[in-house]
């Protein structure tokens, strides 16, 4: 999933700054699971960001709440339409994420749209509370010649003919906190009984199917509506 | 504008809501500033409740639970301190004081340290001074003559409850005591 954090709240008071009618629009999907922008962070971020903005003398800002299930798919976008236009909101403030906020921006052109979260990163829950990055999104996915552990995404140098001469006791030498990726990769490699495939030195990758040509697009002519081609 | 703060108390139905209903038995003097809320747990705590009485013009809110151990429900008093402790970084964010809020742990059978906390806690909020973010017209100045539903704290209509509500007291609860 994507996993966000929220923004600090003098920052998101300071971008709302100026509006009169500011909605706070919630995602129920990613950022709900990792507790970022989910309908209980929403009421909590509205109601801190209401007190926020009467003790720094406005009074004038109304800063309402909603969840949508999900940011990033015009279909449950489409409700929020008529919440904005029956609400009188000159702003929206998005607890999705960087997709979602887009998302939205695309769907209301002529509404200013403002982040209330850092995306961060394609990860996992690793224990209750904490989230870990996995996958890097390099369009170019070689987890079957490392043992199911992503170098690119775990070494800090994306190492692909690991590990370096830093990697102690199992750990990164830029945290005592970060496992070694190459490390976790021999180890699994050595349990799976396929040391062999490093016998070889990898090539390099291939960045090209990164963000190398600019932002990517995937198209599933199948799928695609007749007569409406690929949406741009 | 009346200096005289006003707390409302979360308090768990097992613990601080009967230590203050002991208190009250031991007609133990405390300052009237409290406006007592009983919660089956203080594990039902949710950081949004905590932040609302801040929004709505409380001065300060004390979460009072069960002794760390004794909850009834094992450990809703250990979650409580940890929402309890995030809504106060998050009052630290925005700019209002976190000591206004606060959370104790007793057990029922101490009274007088229920008293104790509430004296502690209004003597705090004094020292603060009221917060920033008290309505215009302060709930505690005026509670009988607030028109009903305007003020910061709503009151129920005039024909509520006509029928009294299940209360996880029983029968010892189940009456009118309006």
């Amino acid at each position: 999933m994507i996993v966000a954090d929220r923004k600090k709240i003098p920052e998101i008071r300071d971008m709302i700054r100026g509006h009169r009618r500011v909605l706070l629009v919630g995602c129920g999907t990613c950022v709900t699971v990792c507790l970022a922008g989910g309908e209980r962070e929403v009421g909590i971020l509205g109601s801190a960001l209401r007190m926020a903005l009467r003790l720094a003398g406005n009074t004038e800002t109304v800063v309402d709440e909603c969840t949508i299930e999900r940011q990033c798919e015009d279909a449950f976008v489409d409700l929020l339409a008529e919440r904005t236009a029956e609400g009188g909101y000159d702003a929206i403030c998005s607890l999705g994420c960087g997709a979602g906020v887009q998302a939205l921006a695309e769907r209301f052109p002529a509404m200013p749209i403002y982040p209330g979260l850092n995306t961060q990163f394609i990860g996992i829950l690793q224990s209750q509370g904490v989230w870990t990055e996995k996958c890097a999104g390099c369009g170019n996915c070689r987890l079957g010649e490392f043992a199911a552990v992503c170098p690119i995404t775990r070494c800090a140098k994306r190492l692909l003919n690991g590990p370096c001469g830093s990697s102690r006791d199992g750990k990164c030498e830029i945290s005592q906190d970060l496992d070694c990726a190459w490390q976790l990769i021999y180890d699994r490699a050595r349990a799976l009984g396929i040391l062999d495939r490093f016998d070889a030195i990898v090539p390099p990758h291939d960045w090209s199917t990164g963000l190398d040509g600019g932002p990517r697009k995937v198209v599933r002519e199948d799928q695609c509506i007749a007569g409406m081609g690929p949406k741009a | 504008m009346s200096d005289e703060p006003l707390v409302l108390a979360f308090c768990c139905h097992y613990c601080a809501y009967a230590a203050a209903d002991l208190a009250g038995s031991m007609r133990l003097q405390y300052p009237a500033n409290v406006r007592v809320l009983r919660l089956p747990c203080t594990g039902k705590i949710e950081v949004n409740y905590l932040l609302a009485a801040f929004e709505r013009g409380a001065d300060g809110v004390i979460v009072a639970g069960c002794l760390e151990g004794g909850c009834h429900y094992l450990e809703g008093n250990l979650r409580a301190r940890r929402r309890v402790e995030r809504a106060r970084q998050l009052l630290a964010e925005i700019g209002l004081q976190p000591e206004r809020l606060e959370m104790f742990n007793l057990s029922s059978a101490e009274g007088p340290r229920f008293a104790e906390i509430v004296t502690t806690m209004v003597e705090c909020l004094r020292r603060l001074g009221p917060s920033p973010l008290r309505p215009a017209s302060h709930p505690a100045e005026s509670p009988a003559t607030a028109s009903r539903g305007s003020s910061a704290f709503p009151l129920p209509p005039s024909d509520f409850p006509k029928k009294p509500l299940d209360c996880v007291a029983g029968p010892a609860c189940s009456g009118d005591k309006r």
